[in-house]
C-alpha cells in the first residue's frame, strides 16, 4: 500500500467538509441559546421536549410515514415489473421506455412535480396526499427499478429452468424461485425508497394539499425564522435515516456480494 | 534426515558473467515465509526458468526482482549495484505480465510506446525503435489496434514488444504463456526461444510447466515450498536429480526407497552391488532406462529383476508397462512400441542409471 | 422460456404508468407552454411567445448564466473534493476502504432539507461560523457574505453533490485492474505519470458521470436558492417557482420548464456519447 500524508490529509479534510455541518447541527439542538454563535454553552434538553409537544409535526410526520409506505408498496410492485420487462422481454421502444424509467432520477425535482402537476389539473384532481404519494412513486420507480434489475442480474437463469424442468409452471417458479432469490434486493430497495421518500421535498412541494409531509412542515417553519427545535427534529431525522442507510448497505452487500459500487 | 541445503551448488553456464545476483533473499507475508534464504545468480544472456508447483514462491521471487514488492531480508544486486532499494521505475528490468496487462485506452503502437514516450525518447527515434519491435514480434500490421481487437497469442507478442523495446538488462516473463492454448503455447515458445538467442537479453522465465522449462531454458531453477531445490542445466537436471522431489518433478521416475548393507542395495525386489556405507538409500531410475531382458543374462553393470505386466498403455512410438514386481512393488517401464504383453518378463537396467538422490 | 402472456403481464403496466406519469405530463408542460395568461387567466391561445420572450428577456438570460456559472462552480468543486477523496480511497486507504466508503455513502442519502439548514445556520450574521471566527478574534463583526449570496448556493450544493460526484469515480478506479498500474511503474513511468497517462484516463466515464449529475441538477435546484441564496443567489427554476406561484404566469413557466427539460436531456446525451468513446472495454 503506497503511503501519501499529503493526500490523506486533504481526505481527512474532504471528510470533515462532509460532516461537520451534520454535527454542529445536531450538537446546536443541545444548546439552550439557540442556533448560532459560539461556542454553545448551556446543555439543555429543552427543544426536544418542545418538539414531542408539537402536534403538528406529529402530524405531518405520520402523513410522510403513510406516503412513505404507501410509495414503497407502489414503486416495489411497478419497479418489480419494469425490472422483469426489461431482464426478459423485448418489444419495439424499450429503450426508450428504459431511459424514461430512469430518467425522473437525474431529473431536477421541479420538472417532475410541475409536469405532474399540470397532469392533475388536467385530470381535474385535487392536490392531496394522494398526489403526492403519485409523485413519489413517479420519481421512485426508477430506484426499485434499478436495485431489482441488478438483483434479476445476478440471479441464475439456470435456478428457474431447473424448476420449470422440474414442473413447476412460470407462476410457481416465480413465486418459489425468483421472488425469494429477489428479497434482500426487494428489502433493501424498500428501505431505501422509504428513506428518500420521508426525505423528498422538491416533487412534493408542487403536489401539496392541504396536509402537510413532514420535509414541507419544517420548511413552512424556516420560512417563519430558525428555531433550535428545528435542529432537534432534523437531528432525529438524521440519526433515523443513518440508521436505515446502514441497514441498506449491508443487506445490499450480502444481496449483490463485494463488487456492487455503483450509483444504486 | 535433514534438509536439503539453502543453496545448492550452482554453475553459471560457461564463459559468462552474472548480471544479476540475488543475496539470501527471504520474503514473509504476515506469518508465512514465502522465499526462504534464496541466493541465485543470472549470467547476461542467459534464459533461466524459475520452475515449480502453485505456492513455491517462484512468482513471488520475480515480483521482488521487478520492484513489486519488498524483501523481509537479503539483497538484489545488477551489474554492481543494489537493485533492490530502487522503484520498479528505476530499474533496468522489464515484465512480461501473465495476463498481459495491456493498456485497454492504447493502441497497440501506443503501448509499444509507452516506456519510450515516458522518458521523454525524441520522436525521430521513437518511431524508429517502435516499428523494429513491432518487427521483431511480427505485429507491424497490428500497429493500430486496440488490445481489446486483439486475440490471446498477439496481445502476448505486444506485451513483449512493448517490454523489450526499452532494451532492459533483464527481461522477467510471469507464465506468459499459460494463457494459451497447447498448438499457440508450443508455436510461441519456438518463437520465445529464437527471440531470446537473436537479441542475447537475459530472459527470467517463470512457469509450472516442467516440459516447457526443459524445452526454453539454458538453466532450470526448481523451487520448493520457498526454498531452492537444484539449479542446473536441463540435462543435468534431468539425469543428475539431487532430490527425489526433483526426480519426481521433472520427467517420470520411480524412486526406489531401500537399504545399503555390506555393499549390497536391496530396494524391494530389486538388487545389486554398491560400494558405499550402510544405511538407507533412495534411487531414482528413469523408465526408460529399464529394458526386458532378451536373453536372460545380465551384463556384470546390469541388475536384472522379474515382474508381471499389469497394466500397457500404448503410446505411439513407445510404450509405458506398469509391472508388478512382488509384495506391492510396482514399476514403470517404457520401451520401444512391442505389441501387446501379458504375463511375467525379466526386465534389466544398467546400475549407472539408478541415481542415488536425497530426500 | 417466457410466454406471451407472462411477457405481456410485466411489461404493460410499467408501459402504461411510464406513458400516463412520465410522457403524458411532459406532453402537458409542452401544451401548456404554447398558451398564454391574460387578465390572470390562462387561455388556450396557441402562440411562441413564450419562448421568444426567454431569448430575448434580458433578466431571464441574464438569471440562466448565473444558474449555469453556480452549476459548473458546484460541479468543478465537487469534483476537486470528490476526485481525491475516490482516488485516497482506491489506492491508499488498504483496510480501512470499506468502512470509509461507507462513511461517504450515509451522507449521501440523508436528507437534502436537514443538510441545507444546517449550512443555513452555519453561515448566517449569527451563525456559528461567525461566531467562532469572532469568538478567535480573527473577526471583529460578522461576514456578510456567507449568508444569501451565490456563495452560499455553491457551497451548501457542493456539500450535496460531493459524495455524488464520489461514487461513479470511485467506481471507476476500483475497476482499474492492479496489473495495468504495475505495468506502468515497469516501464519506468512513477506515481504522477502513471496517474496521467493511465489512471485518469480510464476512469474518465465515471467522472464524467459524476459531474453530469451534479451539473444536471444543480441546474434545476430551487430549494437551496430558497434557503442560502437571498436576492442575490436566485437561481433559474426559482424564476419558474414563482411563475407557477404569485407571479401567476403557468405558460411562461412550462416554457422555462421545457427549456431546462431540453438541455438536461441534451446534457444527458452528449454525456453518454462522451463515455461511449472513453470507455475501453
Amino acid at each position: 500500500m503506497r503511503r501519501s500524508p499529503l493526500l490523506a490529509l486533504y481526505a481527512a479534510f474532504v471528510f470533515a467538509f462532509i460532516y461537520l455541518p451534520i454535527v454542529v447541527l445536531v450538537l446546536y439542538s443541545f444548546n439552550r441559546d439557540g442556533v448560532g454563535g459560539f461556542p454553545p454553552r448551556h446543555f439543555t434538553l429543552r427543544w426536544y421536549t418542545e418538539l414531542f409537544a408539537d402536534s403538528a409535526i406529529w402530524d405531518s410526520l405520520l402523513n410522510s410515514l403513510m406516503v412513505a409506505g404507501a410509495s414503497v408498496a407502489l414503486s416495489l410492485a411497478l419497479g418489480l415489473l419494469a425490472a422483469l420487462a426489461l431482464d426478459r422481454t423485448d418489444f419495439p421502444g424499450k429503450t426508450l421506455f428504459r431511459r424514461l424509467v430512469l430518467l425522473p432520477l437525474i431529473l431536477p425535482g421541479i420538472i417532475t412535480g410541475l409536469s405532474l402537476l399540470m397532469f392533475a389539473v388536467f385530470a381535474g384532481v385535487q392536490l392531496s396526499l394522494i398526489t403526492v404519494l403519485l409523485g413519489h412513486a413517479t420519481a421512485l420507480v426508477s430506484v426499485a427499478t434499478t436495485e431489482l434489475f441488478a438483483g434479476l442480474q445476478k440471479l441464475d437463469r439456470v435456478q428457474e429452468e431447473a424448476s420449470l424442468d422440474l414442473g413447476a409452471t412460470p407462476w410457481q417458479t416465480f413465486w418459489r424461485v425468483t421472488l425469494p432469490n429477489l428479497r434482500l434486493s426487494l428489502i433493501a430497495a424498500g428501505l431505501l425508497i422509504f428513506t428518500l421518500s420521508t426525505d423528498e421535498i422538491a416533487v412534493t412541494f408542487f403536489l401539496i394539499g392541504r396536509d402537510n409531509t413532514l420535509p414541507l412542515e419544517i420548511w413552512a417553519r424556516l420560512r417563519r425564522g430558525i428555531t433550535p427545535e428545528i435542529n432537534a427534529i432534523s437531528a432525529l431525522i438524521l440519526v433515523v435515516s443513518v440508521g436505515l442507510i446502514v441497514i441498506w448497505y449491508h443487506l445490499r452487500a450480502r444481496s449483490l456480494g463485494s463488487g456492487s459500487q455503483e450509483l444504486l | 534426515m535433514s534438509a536439503s541445503p539453502a543453496n545448492p551448488r550452482q554453475e553459471l553456464p560457461a564463459g559468462s558473467a552474472a548480471l544479476l545476483e540475488v543475496r539470501a533473499l527471504a520474503k514473509r507475508f504476515g506469518a508465512v515465509e514465502v522465499l526462504k534464504d534464496i541466493s541465485l545468480n543470472i549470467a547476461s544472456g542467459e534464459f533461466l526458468t524459475l520452475l515449480g508447483e502453485s505456492g513455491s514462491g517462484k512468482t513471488t521471487l520475480l515480483r521482488l526482482i521487478a520492484g513489486f514488492d519488498e524483501p523481509s531480508s537479503g539483497e538484489i544486486w545488477m551489474s554492481g549495484e543494489r537493485l533492490d532499494l530502487l522503484p520498479p521505475y528505476k530499474r533496468r528490468v522489464n515484465t512480461v505480465f501473465q495476463n498481459y496487462a495491456l493498456f485497454p485506452h492504447l493502441s497497440a503502437r501506443d503501448n509499444v510506446a509507452y516506456g519510450l514516450r515516458v522518458k521523454k525518447v525524441p520522436a525521430n527515434e521513437l518511431s524508429g525503435r517502435i516499428g523494429d519491435a513491432l518487427r521483431m514480434v511480427k505485429m507491424q500490421d497490428f500497429a493500430g489496434y486496440r488490445p481489446s481487437k486483439l486475440s490471446g497469442g498477439q496481445q502476448q507478442r505486444i506485451a513483449l514488444a512493448r517490454a523489450l523495446v526499452n532494451r532492459p538488462q533483464l527481461l522477467l516473463l510471469d507464465e506468459p504463456l499459460s494463457a494459451l492454448d497447447a498448438n499457440l503455447r508450443k508455436q510461441m515458445q519456438s518463437e520465445l526461444k529464437s527471440l531470446q538467442r537473436e537479441i542475447g537479453v537475459a530472459f527470467l522465465f517463470v512457469t509450472h510447466d516442467q516440459e516447457e522449462a526443459m524445452a526454453l531454458s539454458d538453466r532450470i531453477a526448481l523451487l520448493r515450498d520457498g526454498a531452492l531445490e537444484q539449479v542446473a542445466a536441463p540435462r543435468e537436471i534431468y539425469a543428475q536429480p539431487a532430490t527425489a522431489y526433483t526426480a519426481e518433478f521433472i520427467g517420470q521416475t520411480n524412486l526406489l526407497r531401500g537399504e545399503i548393507r555390506g555393499g549390497i542395495v536391496t530396494c524391494g525386489a530389486l538388487r545389486w552391488p554398491l560400494d558405499q556405507a550402510d544405511g538407507p538409500v533412495i534411487f531414482s531410475l528413469r523408465p526408460e532406462a529399464i529394458r526386458i531382458c532378451a536373453d536372460g543374462k545380465p551384463q556384470t553393470s546390469e541388475a536384472k529383476f522379474r515382474a508381471s505386466v499389469r497394466q500397457q498403455f500404448y503410446g505411439g512410438s513407445s510404450e509405458l508397462l506398469e509391472v508388478d514386481c512382488g509384495s506391492a512393488q510396482t514399476l514403470r517401464v517404457r520401451i520401444p512400441a512391442h505389441g501387446p504383453l501379458t504375463g511375467e518378463h525379466d526386465f534389466v537396467f544398467s546400475l549407472c542409471d539408478a541415481i542415488r538422490v536425497r530426500e | 422460456m417466457y410466454s406471451r402472456a407472462y411477457k405481456s403481464l410485466v411489461s404493460i403496466p410499467p408501459i402504461a404508468w411510464v406513458g400516463a406519469f412520465l410522457l403524458l405530463p411532459y406532453a402537458l408542460m409542452f401544451v401548456h407552454s404554447l398558451w398564454a395568461v391574460r387578465e390572470g387567466v390562462i387561455v388556450h391561445q396557441w402562440n411562441w411567445e413564450n419562448y421568444k420572450t426567454l431569448f430575448t428577456n434580458a433578466l431571464y438570460a441574464e438569471v440562466l448564466l448565473r444558474t449555469m456559472r453556480i452549476a459548473a462552480s458546484v460541479t468543478l468543486c465537487s469534483i476537486l473534493l470528490g476526485y481525491p477523496l475516490a482516488y485516497y480511497l482506491a489506492f491508499h486507504a488498504g483496510a480501512r476502504k470499506e468502512l470509509l466508503y461507507q462513511l461517504v455513502i450515509v451522507p449521501l442519502w440523508v436528507s437534502y432539507l436537514v443538510r441545507g439548514y444546517a449550512w443555513k445556520t452555519i453561515l448566517g450574521s449569527d451563525g456559528v461560523l461567525n461566531g467562532f471566527l469572532q469568538y478567535l478574534h480573527l473577526t471583529h463583526e460578522p461576514v456578510g457574505f456567507f449568508l444569501y449570496s451565490p456563495f452560499a448556493v455553491v457551497l451548501m450544493l457542493t456539500h450535496i453533490y460531493t459524495p455524488f460526484v464520489f461514487l461513479p469515480i470511485y467506481a471507476a478506479l476500483e475497476h482499474i485492474p492492479r496489473p495495468l498500474l504495475e505495468a506502468s511503474e515497469d516501464l519506468g513511468a512513477g506515481s504522477v505519470q502513471t496517474f496521467w497517462r493511465v489512471i485518469l484516463p480510464l476512469s474518465m466515464p465515471g467522472l464524467l458521470a459524476g459531474a453530469t449529475f451534479a451539473f444536471v441538477l444543480s441546474l434545476g435546484d430551487f430549494l437551496a436558492p430558497l434557503l442560502v441564496g437571498g436576492p442575490s443567489g436566485t437561481m433559474i427554476a426559482n424564476v419558474v417557482q414563482s411563475l407557477f406561484g404569485a407571479a401567476f404566469d403557468w405558460p411562461l413557466g412550462a416554457a422555462i420548464s421545457v427549456g431546462i427539460l431540453v438541455i438536461t436531456i441534451s446534457l444527458l446525451f452528449l454525456s453518454e456519447l462522451l463515455e461511449k468513446r472513453w470507455a475501453f472495454k
